[in-house]
């Protein structure tokens, strides 16, 4: 009951805002929600949801291959958006596809998010040499486009290991390929901000009393400078699925033995020219509508944020 | 001025040196080169004799500068992959991925500058609304899904364009163009669209914001107050305002057109140099990238500077500014 009455207080208060009047009064946003929502529960269900399981070489059938939409004249209905070369249901592969984009985009934000926090608390607090290192590292790397820096670490890592690891390994080589391509930006807005609030009272009182520079810097700087990070985090969503769609449609990316939407749109793009649309098209149309729901929410967060735009 | 450029110079310099370690990094630290060159049953003499032939027996720091003195020839040794020397293999290449990006640059500026004033001068215009909702499009959408999605409509269904390849091609000692036939051109067209088309957007967005802006100044309406034409005021006055962020973002873009052509020309199977490094990060073909990469460095450096030496011809406040601090 009293765990009832909190969590109503705390609905109340959420509803109250002006940050959820503002989410209300855009019916942009709402919509742009809604499908975020969609896909990310569609895909996060696919096992229970999806008609077939098209990763799972048994139950494929190459008599059912190259089936266009249902819709078309030899569709069939047990595959709504028709099958690929192998037989796989296409619906099924981009809800699955989807999923793994997803994981790949949301693990990779938070390892550029946790490299750049940490590194802009350490170069805005303690400053100097360690500040100036840092940030020089930083001015190189956004002299590149974060593609290539994650080409060029997907490369040295093949490089280093031999192919058949790789392709184990290779979920976790584009995380931290495309994570590692992305921490910029949260280094230096943490690094701004904490450097304005490091000046401010509570943190020299947080000194006075005696508490490690680590625990004034993660208890008392880092909440508040929460706002900017969640920012950056949303519009970097969006361009973490982008770059790992892009790596996997390069065949740099997941191997075809775990396809994500970019490997889904790369094997389906081999056979667009022989007339086979709707292999590489629905995952595009799927990607893009992700992908621009997210960017949407990412805008709105930014200026909903900023109470200067209001 | 003169001291800021320096000081930029020295900046790129070291950006530039440091790029050099990567490569260098990469060259010594990832793989053996050796086992590249010889076969598998070459005995160890051979090969310890070799190693020390090549110097790789030298300490680091002598290697580096060995391996910076070479970068500076357009020495990158042998690529892995194809036992051809590496500055050969980019250099047939360069012309095909300068070419795109030439004439996807053009398309972004040409498209989205006029766009984004139109848009800037008449925001409440239906068109100037339907541009927005289409620049939103452009970003959201991935570079390759553009290029499939244009290779669906104009090569697969109304067989209007190739889909693929440079088309017909003509030689001018090592450069090859796609410029003297039409059907070079035509295979320019998609590609170009689909690398210049996120440019285009931006660039389009960034002139309406800044139109916006410098529409509601007290100098415009000052020189409307005038009675200068509106020709005069949006373009002469307004259009000239609002140029220095859009340099900036079109020169610091064009190396991202660059990086972003081996997209593109992966989409197209355009035989530029981004391909060339897709298939060599494929196989880690280590002399090929460390190659590619110093070269990407090399010419962000140049753009950057440029970018910068440009601000002080179109700002004349800047220029106040820079001898002032220099005169200090």
């Amino acid at each position: 009951m009293a765990q009832g009455n909190a969590f109503s207080q705390w609905l109340h208060r959420a509803t109250d805002s002006d940050v959820w009047w503002s989410f209300k009064s855009s019916s942009l946003t709402v919509a742009a929600a809604a499908v975020t929502v969609l896909i990310i529960a569609v895909s996060f269900l696919s096992p229970l949801l999806a008609p077939h399981t098209p990763f799972d070489p048994s139950t494929l059938s190459l008599s059912d291959g190259l089936k266009p939409p249902a819709w078309a004249p030899d569709g069939d209905w047990a595959f709504p958006l028709g099958t690929d070369d192998q037989g796989r249901d296409v619906l099924s592969s981009i809800m699955y596809g989807t999923r793994l984009s997803l994981v790949v985009g949301i693990a990779s934000v938070f390892v550029s998010m946790l490299i750049g926090i940490t590194l802009g608390l350490v170069s805005g607090y303690v400053g100097g040499v360690t500040d100036a290192v840092i940030m020089r590292i930083a001015d190189v790397q956004l002299t590149f486009p974060a593609i290539l820096v994650a080409l060029l670490i997907d490369g040295v890592v093949r490089g280093l290991i031999s192919v058949q690891r790789h392709d184990e390994i290779a979920l976790f080589v584009i995380i931290g390929a495309i994570g590692l391509s992305f921490w910029v930006q949260y280094a230096r807005t943490i690094r701004g901000s904490v450097m304005v609030e490091k000046n401010k009272e509570y943190v020299q009182a947080a000194r006075v009393i005696g508490l490690s520079p680590v625990l004034i810097m993660v208890r008392h700087v880092l909440p508040n400078v929460t706002g900017p990070v969640l920012v950056i985090a949303t519009i970097n969503l969006g361009l973490a699925v982008i770059s790992e769609a892009t790596l996997s449609f390069l065949g740099v990316g997941l191997p075809s033995t775990q396809p994500s939407l970019g490997t889904l749109i790369r094997l389906g793009n081999e056979l667009l020219q022989s007339g086979e649309w709707w292999i590489t098209l629905f995952p595009s149309v799927t990607l893009a509508a992700l992908v621009l729901a997210v960017n949407l929410l990412g805008d709105w967060l930014r200026d909903a944020l900023n109470p200067k735009l209001r | 001025m003169l001291a800021f450029i320096l000081r930029r110079l020295i900046q790129s310099i070291a950006v530039l040196l440091v790029v050099g370690v990567v490569s260098f990094s990469l060259f010594r630290y990832v793989g053996d080169p050796i086992s590249g060159m010889v076969g598998q049953d070459t005995p160890a003499s051979e090969r310890e004799a070799l190693r020390e032939k090549l110097g790789l027996n030298d300490s680091a720091p002598v290697q580096f500068l060995h391996f910076i003195g070479n970068a500076a020839r357009g020495q990158f040794g042998l690529s892995y992959r194809t036992s051809e020397p590496v500055n050969r293999l980019i250099l047939e290449r360069m012309p095909a991925t300068l070419e795109l990006s030439f004439c996807a640059a053009v398309f972004a500026l040409f498209v989205g500058v006029p766009m984004g004033v139109y848009s800037g001068l008449y925001p409440r215009h239906w068109s100037s609304r339907m541009f927005q909702a289409v620049s939103l499009i452009g970003i959201s959408l991935p570079t390759f899904v553009i290029g499939i999605l244009l290779i669906l409509v104009f090569a697969v269904m109304l067989h209007w364009l190739p889909s693929f390849g440079r088309g017909q091609t003509s030689t001018f000692g090592w450069w090859t163009t796609n410029f003297t036939s039409w059907k070079g051109i035509q295979a320019l067209i998609l590609p170009s669209i689909t690398l210049g088309l996120f440019q285009l957007t931006l660039i389009m967005r960034l002139v309406r914001s800044e139109m916006l802006e410098v529409m509601r100044t007290d100098y415009i309406k000052f020189a409307r107050a005038r009675g200068l034409s509106n020709r005069a005021i949006n373009f002469g006055h307004a259009l000239k305002n609002t140029l220095v962020p859009v340099i900036t973002v079109t020169g610091l873009q064009l190396g991202s057109l660059i990086a972003f052509a081996l997209v593109t020309e992966t989409v197209f199977a355009w035989p530029g140099v981004g391909q060339l490094f897709i298939q060599s990060v494929q196989f880690a073909d280590i002399p090929v990238m460390a190659a590619y990469l110093m070269l990407i460095g090399l010419l962000f450096v140049i753009i950057n500077l440029v970018v910068d030496i440009l601000y002080f011809v179109v700002d004349p406040r800047l220029r106040g500014q820079g001898t002032r601090a220099a005169g200090h």
